[in-house]
């Protein structure tokens, strides 16, 4: 079966005055209607210039230098601004940070939405509202009607958010990218947020992408991680295998990094040193100079992403070549 | 929520009725361009009828004074014409001047600010060097470069009957970058913000999310502007008018007004140059004081101690 989204090789460049940097490398994944896929990194990794290049909003100086971006059988990285207006808050919509943001301060919610109906629709004013009406009580706004004539700074952070889910579920999207949904609202906002966005995907007709440093909201709501480090992929599988059993030292070290139960009282552990700067990525596998396990290869040559049938995923790591020779 | 609880219970209106220098202003305001407007119908005499005109009359003092008469409130200027009339007259041009060479200006430099600031790149750099450059001009000069043109290239008669028209684009097209300046920056301020990249997600093009999302946030600023940019237009209409280079003497404005009398002023007929000048200062005055309260009002940062 055709999937929902398949990234092919993308990468992905900025044009800067003293030469390109590379901001996303050969990333590959594919993702089907109803999964819930977690992108997450360290700041800077490429998850969200991953995710903005699927709806082609790569600003200035940046662009996808090559790679195919397949969307129910069409490749977005390949088409014109206008059909890709088309899609975007259409066939892809996205949740962005911080729902203080992402409101117009000077505009009703009634007319951001209706907004939104209109690009895409050819509807009057009354259906746009009523369209509006029911999209708020699927985010569980009470009173959405009276709702729709108050201005952003009129609701609380969290119903903000729901609002901005809600806009983004207007047109009924088969695919939901939201970066970084709750990283602004506090923890109890953020349960019910991710319990929102759980129920919606139940439906099992969307796909959502969610970018992400926070490994428990991962944990929570996504069958499947990506883990990125430095533009490149270096783990991905399904959520529990990797969340239990971390195979690349990179999420061996971020998930070692979560305070736990474990260690009341120690110091908490973190991976020494950071991420590279863009653009002087080390030689080899980006990761080495950080890296616990670090042999000499590392420093000569670039880890390939491989499928380890026996740990139900793939890993980009010499560590995993050498235990398994032979393997896919 | 209708539109007047909506008012009523606006913060603009709150610090209106709260600060009486507005208020004043605001009733000066108020005042001066009803008296203008409905100048043809409460002035006494029309300076525009020429029959009415007798040149007997000229520079008749006002009333109070020894030799004046009850009919000429004010006085008279030098043609016998009613000068309190003449300055009702002439204050309806000012008004009219200002008012739509700043309409002018705000559309060009609003849409061009608009533009080179969500663009961006070599475009923005081309505006703004021409706004550089037309700024680097001073508003007089150009006036007076195209008045010259004008009237070398159609004649004195034309040019009297195109005054107001003429003088509009001139001051508009003079001052239009003030208004691209300001728009820009607030556009290149509003542009990060995230609503505009989920205006994007949304799918819309760029001239809506220009007109649509940016355009009303970044109007406080425009709004303070225009008010200093009505009083500066009249001003520089009243400048040029006293240069010869504005309204002529037949349809005076305020400056062509002071102009006018400016050359009895030393034979003793002060009151020509003295009336008109200051109705000109009153109506400056009031409009920057309630571009002032304007600009505090919509600022909150700004902190008046």
């Amino acid at each position: 079966m055709e999937h929902l989204l398949e990234l092919q090789n993308i990468v992905v460049r900025f044009a800067l005055r003293f030469g390109d940097l590379t901001a996303v490398d050969d990333v590959s994944f594919t993702l089907d209607r109803g999964d819930r896929m977690g992108l997450v990194g360290e700041s800077g990794a490429g998850k969200s210039v991953t995710g903005f290049s699927i709806i082609g909003l790569i600003s200035r100086p940046g662009y996808i230098a090559s790679g195919r971006i397949l969307f129910e059988g069409t490749d977005l990285a390949h088409l014109n601004e206008e059909a890709l207006r088309n899609i975007r808050g259409n066939r892809i919509s996205m949740i962005f940070q911080d729902p203080m943001m992402t409101l117009n301060p000077v505009l009703t919610i009634g007319t951001q939405m209706t907004e939104t109906l209109q690009a895409h629709m050819d509807i009057t004013d009354e259906e746009a509202a009523a369209m509006a009406v029911d999209r708020l009580r699927m985010v569980h706004i009470p009173s959405p009607e009276k709702r729709l004539n108050q201005y952003p700074h009129e609701f609380s952070g969290g119903m903000r958010q729901r609002i901005v889910i809600a806009i983004a579920l207007l047109m009924d999207p088969a695919l939901i990218i939201a970066d970084e949904p709750t990283t602004a609202l506090d923890v109890t906002i953020q349960a019910e947020i991710l319990d929102l966005l759980l129920e919606l995907c139940a439906t099992g007709k969307t796909g959502l992408i969610l970018i992400t440093h926070d490994l428990a909201v991962v944990s929570q709501v996504t069958d499947k991680i990506t883990v990125m480090y430095a533009g490149r992929i270096v783990e991905m599988g399904s959520t529990d295998t990797i969340i239990h059993d971390p195979r690349h030292p990179y999420t061996q070290g971020l998930i070692n990094a979560l305070p736990g139960s474990r260690h009341t009282g120690s110091r908490l552990n973190q991976i020494p040193g950071m991420m590279p700067n863009l653009l002087t990525i080390p030689p080899g596998c980006s990761f080495h100079p950080r890296c616990p396990f670090m042999m000499d290869i590392c420093t000569k040559q670039a880890p390939r992403l491989k499928y380890y049938k026996e740990h139900e995923r793939q890993i980009s790591c010499f560590l995993m070549e050498n235990q398994n020779k032979g393997s896919i | 929520m209708g539109t007047l609880a909506r008012i009523r219970q606006s913060y603009i209106l709150y610090s209106f009725v709260r600060d009486w220098v507005a208020i004043t202003c605001f009733i000066v305001v108020c005042i001066l361009i009803l008296i203008s407007f409905l100048s043809p119908f409460i002035a006494p005499h029309n300076p525009y009828e020429s029959a009415s005109i007798n040149v007997m009359n000229a520079e008749t003092p006002p009333m109070w004074m020894e030799g004046g008469s009850s009919e000429f409130i004010l006085g008279t200027d030098s043609q016998g014409r009613d000068l309190f009339s003449t300055l009702l007259f002439g204050m309806r041009i000012s008004i009219i001047i200002g008012c739509c060479a700043v309409i002018l200006q705000a559309f060009l430099g609003v849409i061009i600010g608009l533009v080179s600031g969500y663009i961006g790149g070599r475009l923005d750099s081309f505006l703004m060097r021409m706004a550089d450059v037309q700024l680097s001009f001073s508003t007089m000069m150009v006036a007076i470069f195209l008045g010259a043109i004008f009237q070398a290239a159609f004649g004195v008669a034309m040019y009297e009957r195109f005054a107001v028209v003429l003088l509009v684009f001139i001051i508009g097209l003079a001052e239009w970058p003030q208004y691209a300046r300001t728009v820009r920056a607030s556009v290149l301020a509003e542009k990060q913000k995230e609503y505009v990249e989920a205006a994007r997600v949304i799918g819309l093009n760029s001239a809506r999310i220009m007109l649509r999302h940016i355009l009303p946030n970044t109007l406080s600023p425009v709004l303070v502007i225009s008010t200093v940019q009505v009083a500066n237009a009249i001003m520089s209409e009243a400048a040029l008018s006293f240069l010869g280079l504005g309204m002529p003497v037949t349809r005076p404005s305020l400056g062509s007004l002071i102009n006018s009398g400016f050359e009895f002023i030393f034979s003793g007929s002060w009151w020509i140059t003295l009336f008109p000048g200051i109705f000109l200062v009153l109506l400056i005055l009031v409009i920057n004081l309630l571009g002032d309260w304007l600009r505090d009002v919509l600022n909150p940062k700004l902190y008046k101690g």
